[in-house]
């Protein structure tokens, strides 16, 4: 009965809620104003009827259908058209990267990766790097014939990382008497996950690069990187430094 | 992953080219005395041409705190935000920078950042985006990659956050929330399944207002695990800094 008795409560005011059209939702006094009357032709009429006829009666005026509707003065502003700068602001940077990453223990291979930046100031950027490479054989394996460490799916090894980039020495470079280049020397360190030998391992990375912008939009990079993290794959713990060297282009965007 | 990497690529190029046929240029006159043009973005390179006032000049693009000009004999250099901020539009209003600020982080709507810490002894890389109901209430959607010596983990986590002051510099706030967590023992360790759980979090921390569209944000977060043994795991989460932008 109690029970009841509260639903029949909680109905009661869900109706009563429900029925002021969410009205507890709205934000009061949003009535659209009232259109200002727009005046009628008759109302114009007897301006108009100097114009148009001198003797005219003024009903015959409209009846004959030849009313002037227009006004005295026709203003001719000439409206100015406001429109917010539309400035193209080129602060991120994408692009591509081909090099050779050297995995400790297990041969070099050619790396490629995206990379993603955004320059917060002229000195600072950060940016987010995806690489892809392939490990190779240890001596031991190659040694010992068909011991195998890894599988073939294992010797997979991607990376990503988070970094903050510094442009140390911003410049420029002179090829011949007429052409100038900027140029930037930075350097970069970040976190992020390297997935090898089937596991993802958190990654320490740092580095420094140089970039050449041959035009205000595009920029070649060279960089060389420290992949750092640590590994027990070979029975106790180590910590590995795969560096990195890659060429890389991006568009400013 | 490679297919993706390449699309990614593809699509970068793509927008970038879309970015470069944009032709509507916004005009402004010189009202300093003069404006000044240096060879690249960045206060160390050389000036190498000045622009008179009441001259007229051309927005060409803007790089962090610089604007590329081009003047009406073609000559195209980059100019502070110092100085273009003296300049005016042709209606002779001072010309709208766009410049974020202080306002702009009080009405911000949607925010993104990535921010790192320690999870229950793991390494936590975490990316988090956000949306503002209204000054104080937002919901926000968090990504966690935690890495261990004994077994990695992702999470997913969705929840409430509520920021005490959201007009100071800096705010401290409430966080809770609920997701689901996955976690994979290592492969060298003796085989134990990977198990994917339920997750609820209650949290706290400081938001502090860097510049422009920046924030800085440092967080902690009591995480219980519904696990399917018979106690739930308890969890410390220390995010001890993180990156924010808001627009």
């Amino acid at each position: 009965m109690e029970v009841s008795r509260l639903r029949l409560l909680f109905l009661t005011a869900v109706a009563a809620t429900a029925l002021q059209g969410c009205g507890l939702f709205s934000r009061g006094g949003d009535a659209a104003p009232e259109a200002v009357p727009a005046s009628t032709p008759a109302a114009e009429a007897p301006q108009s009827a100097p114009n148009s006829a001198p003797n005219s009666g003024s009903a015959e005026a409209v009846t004959t259908g030849q009313p002037d509707t227009k006004p005295i003065i026709d203003p001719q502003v000439e409206r100015r058209q406001i429109r917010r700068a539309q400035i193209d602001t080129e602060d991120f940077e994408i692009g591509a990267y081909y090099g050779i990453l050297s995995i400790e223990d297990f041969e070099s291979h050619a790396v490629y990766g995206g990379r993603l930046a955004y320059h917060l100031t002229e000195d600072f950027f950060i940016e987010a790097t995806l690489g892809q490479t392939r490990a190779g054989r240890t001596s031991y394996e190659t040694l010992s014939g068909s011991a195998e460490l890894l599988t073939d799916d294992e010797r997979d090894y991607t990376y990503y990382a988070l970094s903050l980039g510094w442009n140390v020495l911003p410049g420029e470079v002179f090829i011949g008497k007429n052409r100038a280049y900027n140029t930037a020397f930075y350097v970069v360190a970040g976190i992020g996950s390297t997935n090898f030998a089937g596991d993802d391992r958190f990654t320490v990375s740092g580095g420094f690069g140089y970039r050449v912008l041959p035009t205000d939009w595009l920029a070649v990079h060279f960089d060389v990187r420290d992949h750092v993290y640590d590994i027990d794959l070979l029975g106790e713990k180590k910590i590995v430094n795969n560096l990195e060297a890659h060429l890389g282009l991006s568009v400013f965007f | 992953m490679r297919r993706l990497l390449r699309l990614l690529v593809f699509i970068g190029f793509a927008f970038a080219a879309v970015a470069q046929a944009d032709d509507l240029k916004q005009k402004i006159l010189v009202a300093d005395p003069f404006i000044e043009l240096h060879t690249g973005p960045g206060r160390g390179y050389p000036i190498f041409h000045v622009v008179e006032r009441g001259r007229e000049v051309e927005i060409v693009k803007r790089r962090t705190d610089w604007y590329e000009v081009r003047t009406d004999q073609d000559v195209e250099g980059w100019v502070s935000r110092q100085q273009m901020a003296a300049t005016l539009v042709p209606t002779g209003e001072p010309v709208d920078l766009q410049e974020p600020t202080r306002e702009n982080y009080m009405s911000r709507r949607w925010q993104g950042g990535v921010m790192a810490g320690d999870f229950g002894g793991a390494s936590l890389i975490s990316a988090f985006g956000g949306y503002s109901f209204s000054d104080n209430l937002s919901v926000e959607l968090t990504v966690n990659h935690i890495l261990g010596e004994f077994s990695n983990g992702v999470s997913a986590t969705l929840g409430l956050m509520h920021v005490f002051a959201p007009e100071w510099r800096l705010s401290p706030y409430f966080t809770m929330g609920t997701g689901i967590i996955y976690t994979d023992p290592k492969s060298t360790l003796v085989r134990s399944a990977d198990r994917t759980d339920q997750v609820g979090y209650v949290g706290g921390g400081l938001q502090f207002y860097l510049t422009r569209r920046f924030m800085l944000r440092s967080e902690y977060r009591k995480n219980v695990i519904f696990t399917s043994r018979d106690n739930n795991e308890e969890v410390n989460e220390w995010k001890y800094l993180g990156f924010a932008f808001f627009f």
